[in-house]
């Protein structure tokens, strides 16, 4: 993986000095909150319901031992002994002291980590797809890309004050995995005709208060042009975005408002201004940063006791049919380790369990860990023939539940437990909906099930993009949860339909079973997923699943 | 329409240090404790305590006026968001409510 260049130090090192210096003024009178605010935010320091929040960078999902290690003393020394992984592969620590977060951001330097860029209207942590570098349906490894671009976009000058907060997402895989339809610029791999690498580029997607799926602003651009061509759409964004109304003021709305031909049309001339101002200095900069970036020395060993395991041991078996993805070399797997054990904090890890993951990726991942925008842990690099030892480890620090893509392999932000923004809680709903289907021993019979829900119109969720979504709203001071159906983030992405009016939290629940029990009755086998039969029936009978009383109402 | 009724409020902020839910007293303390808030009843005197509360920059971030309602216990919050600013998140027994109870400190992940 790339590491710090001497410049890369010192940058970041100086940049906590300075925050050092700000939070004493703070503390001392000689700032106001006004003066500190912005100061703290460009440093990804929130005031939240409780506390303060400090969200740290992971720079597409990426992690090594040493750094997961550090997370976790972190958490211990400063924080209440655990972390929160989130959407946007980042991490957040919900309960540090305002003194505290100079020596918190002191040690995730001494680690090559920083939380710059983790808010404000700027370029926020580019994205990319977790099982990058291992997938077996890869074209090219996103992250050298995704590298390049935080390097250009991390303290660039010109996008430190956009109209509003602006987040990129990678993938080197035609099956999405970054949600890419669903960020400011969205980056498809792709190859053309002649066979020569390129992107698809996206533009105008979004979630939040106006879902839009991105559209495609370029069809081919050739890899030597990603820089101009990137500076060149956030460019005429910044010139044209809404910095009237707050909720008008992301791309997605620039672009529907002006029109995605008329969008292009600037984005291509100031790309001619452009292109030229780019000397070949960040091509020779990416090829320095994929060579960082090589794969491991995988080696070619047999498989062990993996088959025996696997026909022996049931646990293990369900764990290896739900929790392991293709991986691009002989012999090895890609290991999805579950952070929504049934009835757990989804996305939440201690730091006894972070200390295990570092372990195990590095005895048996080649020292790589990955953060998912699904808020579960990767190890992409495992040899088949340590995995049971792996599974067992595992098992002994709760780390072992076969759930993912599963029912209780949900999304939630953190809702209005944390979240000074939400306007009900996430967290409960969703860990009521996995020990339910639990108790039902339900869940491997349903098959492939999203649900994501989020406390409050922002989507951090990602509720849109679920196959069911959820999304908490204050109804008069009390806590109501709306459903959409049909939602999708992958490749074929789709945001939700609205099933009907909201349900109060203790009938949340309880509707999402009618919804899957009669996903059940009408699904064509086991086969047709969740998605599927929704595609195929449309939303009449899953709303009349919802809303049994309406449909006697009709019939009366 | 009928005219918004002003209900009773309270003064409520987070302080500097820690960032952690306080409220204002009659005597002008800042209290961890919402039962010892000042309950206001009258707007005029609701918006001169908030005032106050503003003043104080160096203690406290980002007052503002909550519902309240009264109690024999003194002020109870009449919100969702408010009651969890009271006791801490709902998923680990952390924030307010973990001073309360200092003993069930452990959270259901530990023991899964």
């Amino acid at each position: 993986m790339y590491r710090y260049s001497d410049f890369d130090d010192a940058f970041v090192r100086e940049r906590v000095a300075q925050f050092r210096a700000q939070v004493e003024r703070r503390i001392d009178g000689g700032l106001t909150e006004d003066e500190f605010k912005p100061l703290r935010l460009m440093n990804g320091l929130y005031l939240q319901l409780h506390a303060y929040m400090l969200r740290v960078a992971i720079p597409y999902g990426t992690l090594n031992s040493g750094q997961m290690r550090q997370l976790a003393m972190i958490a211990e020394r400063w924080d209440k002994g655990y972390g929160h992984f989130t959407t946007r592969q980042n991490i957040q620590f919900n309960w540090p002291r305002l003194a505290d977060t100079p020596d918190i951001l002191d040690a995730l330097a001494d680690v090559e980590m920083h939380a710059i860029q983790t808010s404000g209207n700027t370029i926020r942590n580019v994205t990319a797809d977790h099982f990058a570098g291992a997938a077996a349906d890869e074209i090219a490894d996103p992250r050298p890309v995704a590298e390049l671009i935080r390097q250009w976009s991390t303290d660039h000058p010109e996008f430190q004050f956009l109209p509003r907060k602006f987040k990129i997402a990678v993938t080197g895989s035609p099956n999405d995995r970054a949600v890419t339809r669903a960020h400011d610029i969205g980056l498809r791999m792709i190859r053309n005709e002649a066979g020569e690498a390129g992107f698809e580029v996206i533009v105008g997607g979004g979630l939040g208060r106006t879902p839009m799926i991105g559209k495609v602003i370029r069809e081919f651009l050739p890899r030597t042009d990603l820089l101009p061509y990137l500076e060149a759409i956030v460019s005429v964004y910044n010139a044209l975005g809404r910095r009237d109304n707050k909720y008008k003021a992301r791309i997605k709305i620039t672009v529907a408002e002006s029109g995605l031909d008329e969008f292009r049309s600037r984005v291509d001339a100031r790309f001619r201004q452009l292109r030229s101002h780019f000397r070949g200095a960040d091509q020779a900069m990416l090829e320095r940063i994929e060579r960082a970036f090589a794969p491991p020395a995988f080696r070619s060993a047999p498989l062990g006791r993996y088959e025996i395991v696997q026909r022996t041991d049931p646990a293990f078996r369900s764990w290896t049919d739900t929790n392991l993805a293709p991986h691009k070399a002989e012999g090895y797997a890609i290991v999805t380790v579950s952070l929504k054990a049934h009835g757990a904090t989804p996305g939440d890890a201690t730091s006894g369990q972070m200390r295990v993951l570092a372990d195990l990726a590095e005895r048996f991942g080649h020292d790589e860990l990955r953060i998912s925008h699904e808020q579960n842990v990767i190890l992409p690099h495992v040899h088949k023939s340590d995995l049971p030892e792996v599974h067992s480890i595992l098992g002994e620090h709760g780390l072992a539940t076969a759930n993912v893509g599963l029912i209780s392999d949900i999304i939630a932000c953190p809702g209005m437990d944390y979240c000074a923004l939400a306007t009900a809680r996430s967290i409960p709903i969703a860990q009521e909906i996995a020990q339910r289907f639990d108790e039902l021993k339900l869940e491997h019979g349903i098959g492939e099930l999203k649900i994501k829900i989020s406390g409050c119109i922002n989507a951090c969720g990602h509720h849109h993009v679920g196959h069911i979504g959820i999304l908490g709203l204050d109804r008069a001071g009390v806590e109501n949860y709306q459903v959409t159906l049909g939602g999708d983030g992958t490749e074929s992405a789709a945001i939700g339909e609205r099933a009907g009016p909201g349900f109060p939290a203790e009938e949340i629940v309880p509707a999402i079973e009618r919804l899957v029990h009669a996903y059940l009755d009408l699904r064509n086998g086991r086969q047709e997923s969740f998605l599927q039969t929704y595609r195929r029936l449309g939303i009449g009978p899953f709303k009349a699943a919802l809303y049994p009383e309406r449909v006697d109402a009709n019939a009366a | 329409m009928t005219r918004h009724r002003h209900s009773s409020k309270v003064v409520t902020a987070s302080s500097l240090l820690e960032g952690d839910t306080v409220w204002l007293t009659a005597d002008d303390r800042w209290t961890r404790n919402m039962s010892e808030a000042e309950l206001l009843e009258d707007e005029a005197v609701a918006e001169d305590r908030l005032l106050f509360a503003i003043s104080q920059p160096d203690i406290v971030v980002g007052a503002y006026l909550a519902d309240a309602a009264s109690s024999k216990n003194g002020p109870v919050p009449v919100h969702v968001r408010e009651t969890l600013r009271t006791k801490g998140p709902s998923n680990y027994l952390h924030g307010k409510q973990q001073q309360e109870q200092p003993v069930a400190l452990s959270s259901h992940f530990e023991e899964a």
